[in-house]
């Protein structure tokens, strides 16, 4: 295959080629050798050891698929588990897709770029798994499909390229989550994702991360949404990490399309995050919203937004915000960037400390310090995110209570 | 009861209220008068125990308890509450479960919330891009869910419109049990003996007494009181002549 050969020949030469951002990372000392898992039925997930089910639900995985339109579930190196229980809707591995359907070469690198960094060379070179979820034209999903990439083997590496495809008129809603084995302690994920929302499509993409103390994660995402279509990306991180940088990129190139990115993290000490969003408005009547919440127990945290309006009649908004609680850094970098006259675009940041006169406000109301100091940051934390199915804003909710024991 | 024994309070380096005494018995609600900046918003604030302003002298006692530096939450808990006039926006938290903390478990705020005109603001976030009026009826339903004993209102009808004026000041009313209703076991006489909950109100309009009766009128002059009399002729002498020119009439006729 000609392509394939392009694409090998583009990841060899950018095998050694930093991040243009973030800490470098050193892949040798990660071991990327395939870890065999076998296949996994229904009944197997159920049985899956108590901890490991809680890793996983904690990362928006629920193996009884309750209220769940389908699953994926990636261990290690993998798919073990994928199907769907709705018509229309798609759910396979990377690997089947690229062996047996010719219609995933035209996603496959087609918006993010296999050259970008030794990261995305690794994703090419050492391909394991991945998910491809597509929904057909017209059909909508009814309840969201839940995937999971989850890293059991210490020291592993893991290269994953998902696809993600709504088709025109269509609807599909996305949990998908990482998670590590409580045994796991360093590992490194790569992650390549690519977006496609069709014309009048809708895709609401829930990421929630759950790793460990010692890992690295490097994803790189990139989005196109056509005429009339919605991008709802979400991300929540609660859970220490080694360090993780990621920069996802959204085109909007179809008149009336929108992208809204919505970001909560809670940094623990140690823990390192780059993280930003960058829309670009190509057309007219394109509108975009990045909203950043972040708190630092100690962390240092890089938030990063950029928005670019090329053409008349955008609109576009960035608001990040930190809250310092115990000490570490948080560093806004809020970017707008406009090309042309009549564009409409802002963004507010603020770094700072709760304020004590809304403390004391609680407290008198009856709550003690500590209930106020808590209600105050659970309500930092709460973002409303519009047109987001309520299982998925539970799940977000239920991260958010969770960490709420870790961050007092 | 209430009881506030020769009290002097500091802000910063500045001394805001000096030599204050104050009394206010179970069933009685005061109104507070006195021009910007004389000390009103500072005597609640201490009354609800904010810390910066920092009592150098005497004694606030509050159920026969001394609470002169008991923290906040503690006399919101023995039953103080405030209606503010200009509360901090929390975002995130929903008005709803602001009703629900202040009445310290799930109630029904819908019902609660119908009654100050307030159903549509419930999934709103606290007091964020609330108006004046909406702001002060949403401080209402919140005091209403907190049930507390000593009310202390700042300026409750600033910024209420016409058409929200009086359901603000028969809310008040009703908070402060200024017309109890006779029921099978107790004649009006009765319940209102039997009224417990303390009201302290700052106004400047006076439109409030047009809804409640209240005991006494205080003047807060340069951090002082200066002078206690019924409300209406207090009104009625800033009206007339300003507050310098009132503080001397009112304290001549009633020293003298």
């Amino acid at each position: 295959m000609y392509i394939d050969e392009q694409f090998q020949l583009k990841a060899k030469e950018a095998m050694d080629k930093e991040g243009a951002i973030g800490p470098d990372v050193d892949l040798s000392a990660f071991d990327p050798a395939p870890l065999p898992h076998r296949e996994m039925a229904d009944e197997d997930l159920v049985n899956l050891p108590e901890e490991e089910r809680t890793q996983l639900l904690m990362a928006g995985l629920d193996v009884t698929e309750k209220e769940r339109g389908g699953t994926f579930l990636q261990m290690n190196h993998r798919a073990v588990h994928c199907h769907s229980s709705q018509e229309g809707i798609e759910v396979l591995s990377i690997q089947k897709a690229l062996e047996e359907h010719d219609w995933i070469r035209d996603y496959y690198w087609k918006l993010a770029d296999v050259g970008t960094d030794k990261y995305t060379a690794a994703a090419q070179l050492g391909l394991h798994d991945g998910y491809v979820i597509r929904s057909l034209p017209g059909r909508k999903s009814v309840y969201p499909i839940q995937a999971c990439l989850y890293m059991h083997e210490d020291g592993m590496q893991q290269n994953v390229h998902n696809i993600i495809v709504a088709e025109e008129d269509s609807e599909l809603h996305i949990i998908s989550g990482c998670a590590t084995s409580p045994h796991l302690k360093r590992g490194l994920h790569v992650g390549i994702s690519e977006f496609f929302v069709k014309k009048n499509a809708k895709i609401t993409f829930t990421m929630i991360h759950n790793w460990a103390e010692e890992v690295v994660v490097r994803p790189r995402s990139v989005a196109r949404v056509e005429e009339g279509g919605l991008f709802v990306n979400n991300y929540v991180s609660m859970k220490p990490v080694r360090s993780i940088q990621m920069y996802p990129t959204t085109h909007l190139v179809g008149k009336d399309a929108v992208a809204r990115f919505y970001s909560i993290v809670v940094g623990s000490p140690g823990s390192e995050y780059d993280l930003g969003g960058r829309i670009i408005l190509k057309e007219k009547g394109n509108r975009a919203e990045i909203v950043a919440r972040t708190i630092s127990n100690g962390a240092k945290i890089i938030a990063r937004g950029h928005l670019v309006g090329e053409v008349p009649d955008i609109k576009a908004h960035l608001e990040c915000k930190g809250l310092l609680l115990n000490g570490g850094v948080i560093h806004a970098i809020p970017e707008l960037e406009g090309h042309a006259d009549g564009v409409e675009m802002s963004h507010e940041a603020a770094v700072g400390k709760i304020a004590q006169e809304e403390i004391s406000y609680l407290m008198s109301r009856g709550l003690n310090e500590e209930e106020a100091t808590s209600t105050i940051v659970r309500g930092f934390l709460s973002v409303d995110i519009p047109g987001l199915p309520p299982q998925l804003q539970a799940e977000i909710d239920r991260a958010i209570e969770e960490s709420d024991k870790d961050v007092m | 009861m209430l009881k506030i024994e020769d009290l002097q309070v500091r802000l910063g380096e500045k001394e805001i209220l000096t030599h204050i005494d104050l009394e206010i018995g179970p069933g009685e609600t005061h109104i507070l008068f006195g021009p910007n900046g004389s000390g009103k918003t500072s005597l609640l604030m201490t009354i609800m125990g904010y810390s910066q302003y920092e009592v150098v002298s005497g004694k606030i006692f509050f159920k026969g308890k001394d609470i002169t530096h008991a923290p906040i939450d503690e006399r919101a808990r023995m039953g103080i509450g405030m209606s503010y006039q200009r509360p901090p926006t929390i975002n995130g938290l929903k008005t709803r479960q602001m009703v629900n903390l202040c009445a310290g478990g799930e109630i029904d705020g819908e019902t609660l919330a119908k009654r100050v005109n307030f159903e549509e603001f419930l999934d709103r976030d606290v007091n964020a891009g609330f108006s004046g009026g909406e702001i002060k009826r949403s401080e209402l339903l919140q005091l209403m869910a907190q049930k507390a004993d000593l009310m202390l209102f700042d300026e409750p009808e600033s910024g209420v419109d016409m058409e929200n004026i009086s359901l603000v000041g028969n809310t008040i009313a009703e908070l402060l049990e200024k017309h109890p209703q006779p029921s099978r076991d107790r004649s009006k006489m009765q319940a209102k003996a039997n009224r417990t909950k303390m009201g302290l109100i700052i106004t400047h309009t006076g439109y409030i007494l047009d809804y409640l009766p209240a005991d006494k009128g205080q003047v807060l002059y340069n951090g002082k009181l200066s002078c206690v009399s019924n409300p209406r002729d207090i009104l009625n002498c800033v009206g007339d002549s300003g507050y310098k020119e009132c503080v001397r009439c009112i304290s001549m006729n009633s020293f003298s």
